[in-house]
């Protein structure tokens, strides 16, 4: 009778599993923190095991499919492996005429021939988040676990408690960094990993840097990744943020970036998603100095039963910051797509700009989109704006387009392009745009998710495509 | 402008009582405070319905006791006792329906006060008023005239007993008592409301009112209304809200719902009034509606207008489901929230059928401590071919410490459909102010102005009896702020 139910083995949901895990082996977990980061991990912790994982019914994640994935099984690694292969045998990532200085992670786990931390010439300190922690504690004690903020959901809190590895990069004040940071994420692994990563960048005074975040996955085996990611920006610095994400349609990321931003400082982000399972951008930009400026730009092209959600979050919590917002999106064949933007304005933050845009083409009818721009606003002397559309190509620059004597593929291919170049201009690094844009070409032909190999490992570096159009009929 | 000046002006409106602060003195006839299964067989005795109404109302009670009280919108209230309201109350002399004269001369006062006293309206105004004072209609005029046509307009509990066989077949069909916590409370407790059913091809004569008003203390008001056009029918409804000034918050959870056959319209007007509580934030109607047109045959279309003033809590989402191909809904609204109002309203557009067409145009003014959200769904649901949406979402505000927010969800599975959101927030700029003022147009006068001009869009849409109104109640509540 009940003997059939007694010899299955019971399978462990995943936030049963990190809590058994972290009741363990929290000694390991912990072992280079400060009593202070000891506390942060103990707090986040409770806070888990109380409130878990979001799931389907919370109000904010009631279109991303989290139940499936948080009742998974997932091997999670709480010990570096010995890393035998050589990363670059792996994936080389080949921007063209684009010099970078890369940090790769591998399985979640920082990997560098020179060392866990170094100092780079011009002073800027890039390496593990673990060793940084003993190197720096006051910086630690200063920003870690701040910028995340109180109201986080499960995902940070769980990151928070178990977090083990991840990219600390400092730069110091008055520094511009003139060389572009490159963080390359790969999963190869045969099991289904669940993999967290913690990483804390701070910008000192007066400083710049651009920084290209890669998360791609090498194979086709599922896993899971958790990543955190907390900026400071401090007076009158810029940063410049690159997310490229491609990975396997059997990879889910959820990324959780916080962005603090001190008076006058800028920053532009431009996250671009070309291929991943599912994935969830969460980006909150605190404006917290007054004359801060930021740029949060976003394009995705997803097809198959691909889905997308971004969760964009500005705070506009002092007067005189301005703010800009643009998501665009084309869907196809199943794929989900979510935006929900949210402009907060505190009160007395008056003379406030913002504006929010999200506009999505659906190509099939298979696909789906929520778009849900949201503004709350408590200061009166505020220009806030947004706007959201769902549509197709225009039919009649299609016809415009055929009828100078281009194919309907051709002229297709030429509209969404068109459609996705106001992102891609956005992107003032050269070599980065001009490859972004071959990958923008590529992904829409299809092309880019058929490499098997690599997902991002696409062709020679001095293939360039170019649409068939002779311009001279046009 | 000088500091001084903006601060008198400020004051001014917020000190501004409300106008209709009155309490009639009528014997009212009360249930006993708390909600049971008993109290549900009170109203039901009371009002002498069939079996099946009971059965209906219990089903609605037991489902209701399931239920948790929604907590998503922005609103921010003490929890609402339930057991500590009086369901029922009617007014214990119940006039007589032949003649105004029989009518209790305290309820006529009542009406002429409200600026729309019976004799009046039956006199000039041509429309036909279904006044429904705290639950149970009292007099309905014109009926003769519309039954001529074959337009049914009465009372629910009049229809209740004299159209059993329409009210089974519609009743609960847009609105399930399932549907949400409010409903399935008003579904239980409902005290009465106007029924409307318009034949096929009867286009109304007249436009149909009925004025709601909330008198006793501690009763909450739950009427609900139900409209019906056949093919081809058409009918403009009115529906005005008012509430006496008392402390204790008074619950009001009504219920409408509307059907539209082919190529039949429908137009709701509200103007809502009622008591907002005081400059502290003191008293007020809480206000959970819960709104509904169904376009279920071809063409047909269902139009809502609103402009909310008043009210502590609005939680109000007038909706179309567009269900029969090339229907269309439209959503028109002004709400103004002043003190410590807060207002969570908007609409859902839900489309089903092919080449459906929806607008909305929402537009708010927020001023003093109040909160003023726009919440808002457009589905495009996979069949909907060709469907189009235009929303747009405006706010104004008016002092610096309100709030003014939009929570708009687009919701879109079919490629062919075209969906467009856009909203904006900003206040009265000075450059305006500044243009007027240099014409001899004083401060407060250009307040009027541009904010009458800033909802004009949605006033438009409005009958003309009830825009002339709507426009005096902006002006008296917003006269002259500026922040």
């Amino acid at each position: 009778m009940s003997m059939e139910k007694d010899t299955l083995q019971q399978t462990q949901t995943l936030d049963e599993m990190l809590i058994g895990q972290y009741r363990q082996y929290k000694e390991l977990i912990s072992e280079n923190d400060t009593p202070h980061l000891r506390q942060i991990r103990e707090n986040a912790f409770q806070v888990f095991e109380k409130e878990g994982f979001p799931h389907s019914g919370t109000e904010m994640w009631r279109h991303t499919d989290v139940d499936a994935l948080t009742e998974d099984d997932y091997v999670h690694e709480l010990k570096a492996p010995v890393v035998t292969e050589n990363i670059e045998d792996i994936f080389q990532c080949d921007v063209h005429d684009f010099d970078t200085e890369t940090i790769s992670m591998l399985n979640g786990w920082y990997t560098s021939k020179t060392g866990d931390l170094k100092t780079m010439p011009d002073g800027v300190v890039v390496g593990s988040i673990s060793a940084a922690m003993k190197a720096y504690p006051e910086l630690f004690e200063k920003h870690y676990g701040k910028i995340t903020g109180s109201e986080s959901n499960g995902f940070v809190q769980i990151n928070t408690a178990m977090m083990q590895d991840g990219v600390f990069i400092w730069v110091p004040d008055g520094v511009k960094v003139t060389k572009t940071l490159q963080i390359i994420k790969i999963i190869n692994r045969k099991e289904q990993l669940f993999v967290q990563s913690r990483n804390l960048i701070i910008l000192g005074k007066n400083s710049e840097l651009s920084l290209m975040h890669c998360d791609d996955s090498v194979d086709h085996q599922a896993s899971l990744v958790n990543t955190v990611t907390e900026f400071f920006v401090d007076e009158n610095a810029h940063l410049e943020l690159y997310k490229l994400q491609n990975l396997n349609d059997n990879s889910a990321l959820i990324n959780s970036t916080f962005i603090k931003q001190m008076a006058n400082s800028t920053i532009k982000t431009n996250t671009l998603t070309f291929n991943c399972g599912l994935i969830r951008n969460s980006i909150h930009v605190k404006l917290d100095g007054q004359g801060a400026h930021a740029d949060v730009l976003g394009l995705y092209l997803m097809d198959k039963e691909q889905h997308i959600d971004n969760q964009i979050r500005i705070d506009h919590n002092v007067p005189n910051c301005t703010s800009n917002e643009l998501f665009k999106g084309i869907l196809d064949d199943e794929a989900s797509g979510v935006f929900n933007g949210y402009i907060y304005v505190a009160r007395d933050a008056q003379q406030t700009n913002a504006y929010q845009n999200n506009n999505n083409i659906m190509l099939k009818s298979t696909a789906t989109i929520n778009t849900m721009p949201f503004l709350e606003i408590y200061a009166d002397d505020v220009k806030c704006s947004h706007g959201a559309t769902v549509g197709q190509l225009d039919q009649e620059a299609m016809f415009y387009i055929r009828s100078r004597g281009i194919s309907a593929d051709n002229a297709r291919m030429l509209l969404l392009y068109a459609f996705a170049a106001d992102i891609i201009n956005e992107i003032s690094i050269e070599p980065l745009r001009q490859r972004i844009d071959d990958m923008v070409k590529k992904r829409l032909r299809g092309e880019l998710s058929v490499c098997e190999k690599c997902v991002l490992h696409c062709g020679t570096p001095d293939k360039e495509y170019h649409f068939d159009i002779d311009l001279s009929q046009i | 402008m000088s500091e001084n000046t903006d601060n008198n002006i400020l004051e001014e409106v917020t000190s501004g009582e409300y106008k209709f602060g009155f309490f009639t003195d009528i014997e009212t006839d009360l249930a006993p405070r708390g909600l049971t299964e008993d109290t549900i067989r009170f109203i039901s005795a009371k009002k002498e319905e069939p079996e099946w109404m009971l059965e209906f109302r219990l089903k609605a009670f037991r489902h209701w006791l399931t239920l948790k009280v929604p907590e998503w919108a922005h609103l921010h209230y003490p929890e609402i006792d339930y057991q500590d309201i009086h369901y029922y109350a009617a007014p214990k002399k119940r006039p007589q329906l032949n003649s105004l004269d029989e009518v209790d001369p305290e309820l006529l006062d009542t009406f002429k006060r409200l600026g729309i006293s019976l004799d009046e309206q039956k006199r000039l105004s041509n429309v036909a008023v279904d006044a429904v004072i705290d639950s149970v209609s009292v007099k309905t005029t014109f009926q003769s005239t519309l039954a001529k046509k074959g337009i049914i307009f009465c009372s629910f509990s009049d229809a209740v007993k004299n159209h059993p066989e329409l009210v089974k077949k519609y009743m609960g069909t847009v609105v399930p008592y399932t549907d949400n916590y409010y409903a399935a409370l008003n579904s239980a407790v409902f005290s009465d409301g106007s029924f409307c059913y318009i034949p096929k091809g009867v286009r109304s004569p007249l436009e149909l009112s009925t004025y709601f008003r909330i008198n006793a203390a501690n009763t909450g008001q739950f009427e609900r209304t139900l409209i019906v056009a056949e093919e081809g029918g058409y009918v403009s409804y009115l529906e005005g809200c008012t509430a006496p000034q008392r402390d204790e918050n008074q619950l009001h959870a009504a219920i409408v719902e509307i059907i539209a056959m082919d190529d039949a319209e429908v137009k709701y007007s509200t103007v809502q009034n009622w008591y907002p509580g005081d400059k502290e934030g003191k008293g007020g109607v809480y206000n959970f509606v819960t709104k509904r047109g169904l376009c279920k045959g071809q063409r047909s279309k269902i139009s809502w207008t609103q402009v909310e003033t008043g009210s502590a809590i609005t939680w109000k989402y007038p909706s179309c489901v567009l269900l029969g191909d090339h229907a269309i809904g439209e959503f028109y609204s002004v709400a103004v929230t002043n003190h410590f109002q807060q207002a969570d309203t908007g609409t859902k557009m839900i489309h089903i059928g092919k080449n459906t067409r929806s607008t909305i145009i929402s537009k708010g003014i927020s001023a003093g401590k109040s909160n003023n959200s726009y919440r808002g769904l457009v589905k495009i649901m996979p069949g909907a071919t060709n469907s189009r949406n235009f929303s747009q979402c405006d706010s104004l505000l008016l002092g610096s410490r309100c709030g003014a927010h939009t929570f708009p969800f687009i919701d879109t599975r079919n490629h062919s459909s075209i969906v467009e959101h856009e909203a904006t927030t900003s206040k009265i700029s000075e450059d305006q102010l500044f243009y007027c003022n240099q014409r001899g147009i004083d401060t407060e006068k250009a307040i009027g102005l541009i904010v009458n001009g800033y909802a004009k869009e949605v006033l438009n849409k409005l009958p003309m009896e009830f825009a002339v109104e709507a426009q005096k109640l902006l002006a008296i509540t917003l006269e002259g702020s500026v922040g």
